[in-house]
């Protein structure tokens, strides 16, 4: 605890860099078996399984559907150009990004009129932005599931209007529909931190030297918004791009994303070193977009 | 003086940047049909769960049949008590673990520390299906191998499904509980240690009354994440034991039946019941900052 940078009168007589070094210490020592516990276990239970996938996307798959451990190879990682894993990767690459870009001009507006508000009301907006958040996610895609299903309520809609019989379910469209009605929240929250800490007056400011609108919007406020733009995007493009639930559920079989040809590849067609080397690509995306999210001066997610 | 301009220049600001005339209303409408957005499936859902028609999407008169349904159905009970288990006992065991770590990243310097900070950020932001991954392939060549370690008996099912909700729940316990430090001041800490107090004593008599609303709210983080699970549970799991979520995704996958409109309202209550906890917690932590400023 800072208690020994700031010692009191008495001790301070006696605090010999000697006996301060000795404080130190038994402070770091309390510090590691505090940590230790958690430390030793997220070793354990997640540090060691995620070497355990890098090593078995260089492992082979035998006749028998169980890995190879010995002989490494990159057979798994060369297989990403395969047509068909390259279809997928850039589908599931294109609907993510369709999805972001999706809850990013929602959520913009939005995250703007709740930053514009009087607390009590921004509060209360909040509020019934942050339970669906908190809402079970299965729950959440299944209700589209019984929206978009057969007669019901959607078909209703595009009957009343006109449009006949309409087949939502089971398209890419469904696929982006459900993700983004399940990450719009992530793209929300980041967003509207970062307008709400913007200074106000230097919107005012730039309306007052003949900025447009328009103007002070491009040059003023989505520059000063960025770290929450950035935020917002990389909290909805990364599961987006892992999802396996929402696909699985609205998209039926007929698109497959790489979240689910990675379970596929566990669940059915036992070709573990083929799916730990999807993971891991997975895995990849996320932490660059980590990363370069930390390096441009983003601090929490 | 300058303050006074300042005043006078913000009450005048909130007329430019208070959107009017066409621009408000798009803000508007849009801010109206994010919430229909948002709000209008569950409605509908719950809606179609008191609907008599084996059509999960068309209305044809009430009933409570599904509801019944539910609570007839053993599958469905035995499954629900294995989520309530889980998350139980991985709530119990992540908010020690987790508000220790917070305790020792926030309060303390010790070596390795930047390590453990970064490991304890990675079960957050990596991907489900990543995750789960990593933890099939690690029970698959470990699980014999930890119970030989550790002389214990354990089975797929409850205990590799509780071992994995635990490494995702110690961090977001511990998210929470530091973010609630953080804005804590030392100060009172070291007032006790300074009158004597032992080490325990200062935390379980000063720090620990202020920091639990981050425990009670990292706890109630954790377990609704634990309930929602379903993409690791299913990938851990053993045979013959399933938890509530994916029990209902089995079913969803075989086919939509109202059985399962009436379950999935069960888990919305659920949800509901821990997010109005949470902001019960939430008011709570408002109530004591406004007491510390006060202070």
């Amino acid at each position: 605890m800072t208690a020994v940078k700031l010692p009191s009168d008495a001790e301070a007589a006696v605090a010999t860099p000697e006996f301060e070094a000795a404080a130190i210490r038994q402070e770091s020592r309390r510090g590691f078996l505090l940590a230790m516990p958690s430390y030793a276990y997220l070793v354990l239970f997640f540090a060691v399984p995620l070497v355990i996938v890098v090593v078995y996307s260089f492992a082979t798959r035998n006749r028998f559907g169980g890995t190879d451990l010995s002989g490494w190879n990159l057979a798994s990682y060369a297989r990403l150009s395969e047509p068909i894993v390259r279809d997928i990767l850039f589908r599931s690459l294109w609907l993510a990004l369709l999805t972001t870009l999706i809850c990013l001009v929602i959520a913009y507006p939005f995250a703007y009129y709740l930053a514009t508000r009087t607390p009590v009301v921004r509060n209360l907006m909040l509020v019934f932005v942050m339970i669906p958040f908190w809402t079970n996610f299965l729950v959440r895609n299944y209700a589209w599931r019984v929206i978009l299903g057969n007669d019901g309520p959607f078909t209703d809609v595009t009957e009343a209007i006109g449009l006949g019989e309409r087949e939502l379910l089971f398209s890419k469209t469904a696929v982006v529909l459900g993700l983004v009605y399940s990450f719009l929240p992530f793209m929300i929250l980041p967003l509207y931190a970062a307008i709400e800490r913007i200074d106000k007056r230097l919107l005012e400011a730039s309306r007052d030297l003949y900025a447009s609108g328009l103007q002070s919007f491009r040059k003023v406020l989505l520059p000063l918004s960025m770290p929450g733009v950035i935020a917002g995007s990389i909290l909805v493009f990364v599961p987006s791009l892992g999802a396996y639930v929402t696909p699985d559920i609205l998209g039926g079989s007929k698109t497959t994303l790489l979240g689910s040809y990675i379970v596929t590849q566990f669940l059915t067609a036992r070709n573990w070193p083929f799916g730990a080397a999807l993971s891991f690509v997975l895995m990849a995306v996320m932490l660059t977009t980590t990363v370069v999210y930390f390096r441009k001066g983003g601090r929490t997610l | 003086m300058s303050r006074l301009l300042n005043k006078t220049a913000n009450k005048t600001a909130g007329s430019a940047v208070e959107p009017h005339g066409w621009t408000k209303g798009v803000l508007q409408a849009n801010g109206w049909l994010v919430y229909a957005f948002f709000y209008a499936p569950i409605l509908l859902l719950v809606i179609f769960s008191f609907s008599d028609s084996r059509n999960v999407g068309v209305w044809g008169g009430f009933t409570l049949d599904w509801y019944e349904g539910f609570v007839d159905s053993q599958q469905t009970q035995a499954a629900l008590w294995n989520s309530v288990k889980i998350a139980t006992v991985s709530t119990g065991i992540s908010v020690v673990l987790g508000t220790m770590s917070a305790l020792a990243l926030e309060r303390f310097k010790f070596r390795g520390k930047q390590v453990f900070d970064a490991l304890l950020y990675l079960p957050i932001i990596i991907p489900d299906v990543t995750m789960a991954v990593m933890m099939l392939l690690f029970f698959a060549e470990f699980f014999d191998v930890l119970n030989a370690v550790f002389g214990t008996e354990l089975r797929k099912g409850f205990s590799s499904i509780a071992l994995s909700h635990i490494a995702f729940s110690i961090s977001f316990v511990s998210v929470v509980v530091r973010a609630r430090l953080a804005g804590m001041s030392s100060h009172l800490e070291e007032a006790a240690l300074d009158l004597y107090a032992t080490r325990w004593q200062a935390f379980r008599f000063v720090t620990f009354p202020q920091i639990l609303p981050g425990i009670l709210g990292g706890a109630l983080l954790a377990m609704t994440i634990s309930l929602d699970d379903v993409v690791i549970t299913q990938f851990v799991t053993g045979p013959g034991w399933t938890t509530l979520p994916v029990y209902v995704f089995g079913l969803i996958r075989r086919g939509v039946t109202p059985l399962i409109n009436a379950v999935s309202v069960v888990m919305l209550m659920a949800s509901m019941t821990l997010v109005a906890l949470s902001l019960l917690v939430e008011r709570v932590r408002n109530v004591g900052t406004n007491q510390r400023r006060g202070f």
